[in-house]
């Protein structure tokens, strides 16, 4: 009898760990399945682009076509079947927005499921959020005080029609549609995302914000996002994810460039929970996501911090081009899988600029069977003299059926370079584990104490509000992983 | 009533007998000594009592306030008032002194059904406690034991023990590794706490502890049993003559 119930409660558990696995009934727009030059060119007639844009597009589809999956990436999926995806999923009905309360209640209910009602967060945290669903921006908030200060915010489908020089100029700058595989896909069919321009000498007054959601069954979502920051400027940018729970996996496969210019720093905040998944491997994102930056002028500064919880497959390198002299680069990573995850994530510096300076922080927490990998380049140009790069990796294994593995790449062509790499590997040993216990500490609670502190220096980089969730997730994510 | 009562405790550890029928009686307001040479048991006796993983009980009982461990995992036992000052006191990086104190403290409450520190109440508390044990606020600040001295290390355990307020307290070796002057800031914490609620179990190889906490019991264990017991004079034999002569007698 006992062992009945212990299974019961068992899956009770499992089913009830991903919190944000609901589906919203929404009625939409979706585009014939699969991918075909016609689907680029009905995209592009949907947002209404400009011709050069749909050429982009159309450039990058091409490009696209002769390239193969990469397979270098320590991660295992069935291939993709590009056909049977829905490349364009919106809302039906999408208003055009004038106030918030125009905004789907439907969607605003999911919002709310999600613990982010859009009303409070504007209202409270104060807190500029752009609200990406599936394919397509619902709501951007706080634009008008925002536009006071000369701060541009708003989904990238109206950059277009809005500020196309802007976009002209920029998108594609950083990570050229070519770069990959998924960059080259993104680039022919991404639908929506982030739109971020702030002029010269403004610091942002508020953390800006895109809430990502895939909704749709069978749909992918390529989003697109593109901050500039001009001289002397400032801003932080937030991002997080979620996706209902399906069978089937959905392929998430986004593309972010950032841009700083003299003086500027951009400080980038990621919490992505995307759906990992049950605990056998059934279903799930691949999260396929290239990430750039570049430290285009003298003393400029891009920040990545990122603390990855979910997704069946992570496969991201957020990165910094150091090509402004004195100019810096950041990577804060908390990678956590568990069950049948598998991340291989990391990051690249390449040092241009003289006087460059890098910092990489990464830990990386593995659970259940899954495998974790750091995978970073750190790249010290000829021009770059005087060039700095730090480099921690840390592994924590929770049981003994889980995997870590630590791959830098450092290629130096400066002798005034400066280089370091530290790497560690551990285990929550059952002495720590006793000693929270005896404490009074429940296995749940000792084991996310223990695992936030190993996540310490880089939780710190996060904003507040932002770290206080993170730390949650961290602790859903790894629950039931110990005892 | 014991608080604390063993009976017949029989353990194994990878087969070998350790502990060979232990019973102790452990009344409110005592303090029991546990003297004895290397392996005679002392520390798998106290990691009995906290429940750890592996020192599950062959036959015998535990009872603490009447109600008896074995079926209770170590952190209920810990919640509901057992407390073991660990000899070697774990390092756990990245986790702040003071918050882990806190999350120790309020699970304890919780469980008593008392209300929840908030944060300010519980720094202001903590630091008062911390101070009369000359723990620095710099202390809690730092990862929880790592970097620690040896007498950094045992202050802050008796500090745990003061904030919790358990009803049984075991202190393992507790003056290992410490100096006179840091034996007596820890010595004079732990009589802080004596109380006719509470009862202290103090587990050490020498007599010089006991200088500082004046037990009303002593007990000699060797080889798995309690060969002797009685009062402080005990103790005071144990230093004339050494373990073995009584071991011998037995």
């Amino acid at each position: 009898m006992a062992a009945t119930q212990e299974t019961i409660e068992q899956v009770k558990e499992v089913a009830s760990t991903y919190k944000y696995g609901f589906v919203t009934e929404l009625e939409s727009e979706k585009a014939p399945l699969g991918l075909s030059e016609d689907i680029v060119r009905f995209i592009s007639k949907k947002k209404n682009e400009p011709e050069w844009l749909l050429e982009w597009r159309l450039k990058a589809y091409k490009k696209w076509l002769s390239m193969k999956e990469p397979n270098w990436a320590m991660v295992n999926y069935p291939k993709i079947d590009f056909q049977s995806i829905y490349f364009y999923s919106a809302p039906k009905n999408k208003p055009k927005l004038n106030s918030l309360d125009e905004v789907d209640p439907e969607l605003l209910k999911t919002y709310e499921k999600l613990g982010i009602p859009i009303k409070e967060q504007e209202m409270l945290a104060g807190v500029a959020v752009d609200y990406v669903f599936d394919s397509v921006s619902v709501a951007t908030t706080f634009r008008e005080k925002l536009a006071k200060e000369g701060i541009i915010f708003c989904p990238i489908s109206e950059a277009v029609q809005d500020y196309p020089d802007l976009v002209k100029k920029y998108i594609g700058s950083v990570i050229p549609i070519s770069d990959n595989y998924y960059a080259a896909l993104n680039s022919a069919v991404f639908t929506d995302g982030s739109f971020v321009y702030i002029p010269k000498g403004v610091k942002c007054p508020m953390e800006l914000s895109t809430y990502f959601r895939i909704n749709e069954q069978n749909s992918g979502q390529f989003e697109r996002t593109l901050i500039i920051v001009e001289d002397d400027s400032y801003v932080s940018y937030l991002e997080g994810c979620t996706a209902p729970q399906r069978d089937e996996n959905q392929l998430h496969a986004a593309v972010v460039e950032l841009v700083a210019m003299d003086n500027a720093q951009i400080k980038y905040s990621t919490v992505q929970n995307w759906y990992p998944g049950d605990e056998n491997g059934k279903g799930g994102i691949y999260n396929f996501v290239t990430k750039r930056g570049n430290c285009l002028g003298k003393n400029s500064k891009i920040s990545w911090t990122q603390v990855e919880t979910g997704s069946a497959i992570t496969w991201k390198y957020p990165s910094c081009i150091l090509k402004g002299d004195n100019s810096v680069g950041e990577f804060y990573s908390v990678a956590v899988a568990n069950n049948a995850q598998q991340a291989d994530t990391g990051t690249k510096m390449i040092h241009i600029g003289k006087n460059t300076k890098s910092t990489i922080i990464s830990k990386g927490i593995s659970a259940g069977k899954a495998q974790n990998t750091y995978r970073g380049q750190v790249q010290i140009q000829k021009s770059a003299k005087g060039a700095r790069n730090f480099t921690q990796c840390d592994s924590l294994l929770i049981g003994d059926k889980c995997g870590a593995h630590t791959i830098p790449y450092i290629n130096q062509h400066t002798p005034t370079a400066r280089v370091e790499h530290e790497a560690t590997t551990s285990k929550i040993s059952e002495d720590q584990l006793f000693y929270c216990l005896q404490r009074g500490l429940d296995t749940e609670q000792a084991t996310s104490l223990i695992v936030n502190g190993f996540c310490k220096e880089v939780m710190k980089e996060l904003p507040m509000e932002f770290a206080v969730e993170a730390q949650k997730l961290i602790g859903i994510s790894l629950e039931g992983s110990v005892g | 009533m014991s608080l604390l009562e063993i009976q017949k405790a029989h353990l194994k550890l990878d087969n070998k007998e350790i502990l060979k029928g232990i019973s102790l009686a452990v009344n409110a307001g005592e303090v029991h000594a546990i003297m004895g040479p290397n392996g005679s048991g002392k520390s798998t006796m106290s990691y009995m009592l906290a429940g750890r993983d592996g020192y599950e009980l062959e036959s015998g009982d535990v009872l603490l306030d009447g109600k008896s461990l074995l079926d209770m995992s170590p952190d209920e036992r810990a919640r509901s008032g057992l407390f073991l000052a660990f000899q070697y006191p774990v390092e756990l990086p990245g986790v702040g002194g003071m918050s882990f104190l806190r999350e120790a403290v309020n699970s304890r409450r919780k469980y008593l059904g008392e209300k929840e520190y908030d944060h300010l109440a519980f720094v202001k508390e903590a630091r008062k406690e911390a101070s009369k044990m000359f723990v620095k606020d710099e202390m809690l600040k730092r990862s929880v034991n790592v970097g620690f001295s040896g007498g950094e290390k045992k202050r802050f355990e008796i500090l745990q023990m003061t904030m919790l307020k358990p009803t049984v307290s075991i202190l393992d070796e507790t003056d290992s590794g410490l100096d006179i002057d840091a034996l007596k800031i820890v010595s004079e914490g732990v009589n802080a706490q004596r109380s006719d609620r509470n009862a202290i179990i103090v587990i050490t190889h020498y007599q010089r502890l006991l200088d500082y906490i004046v037990p009303d019991f002593v007990h000699i264990l060797s080889d798995g049993v309690i060969i002797k017991s009685g009062g402080p004079e005990l103790a005071l034999e144990v230093e004339k003559n050494g373990y073995v002569g009584m071991i011998n007698a037995a």
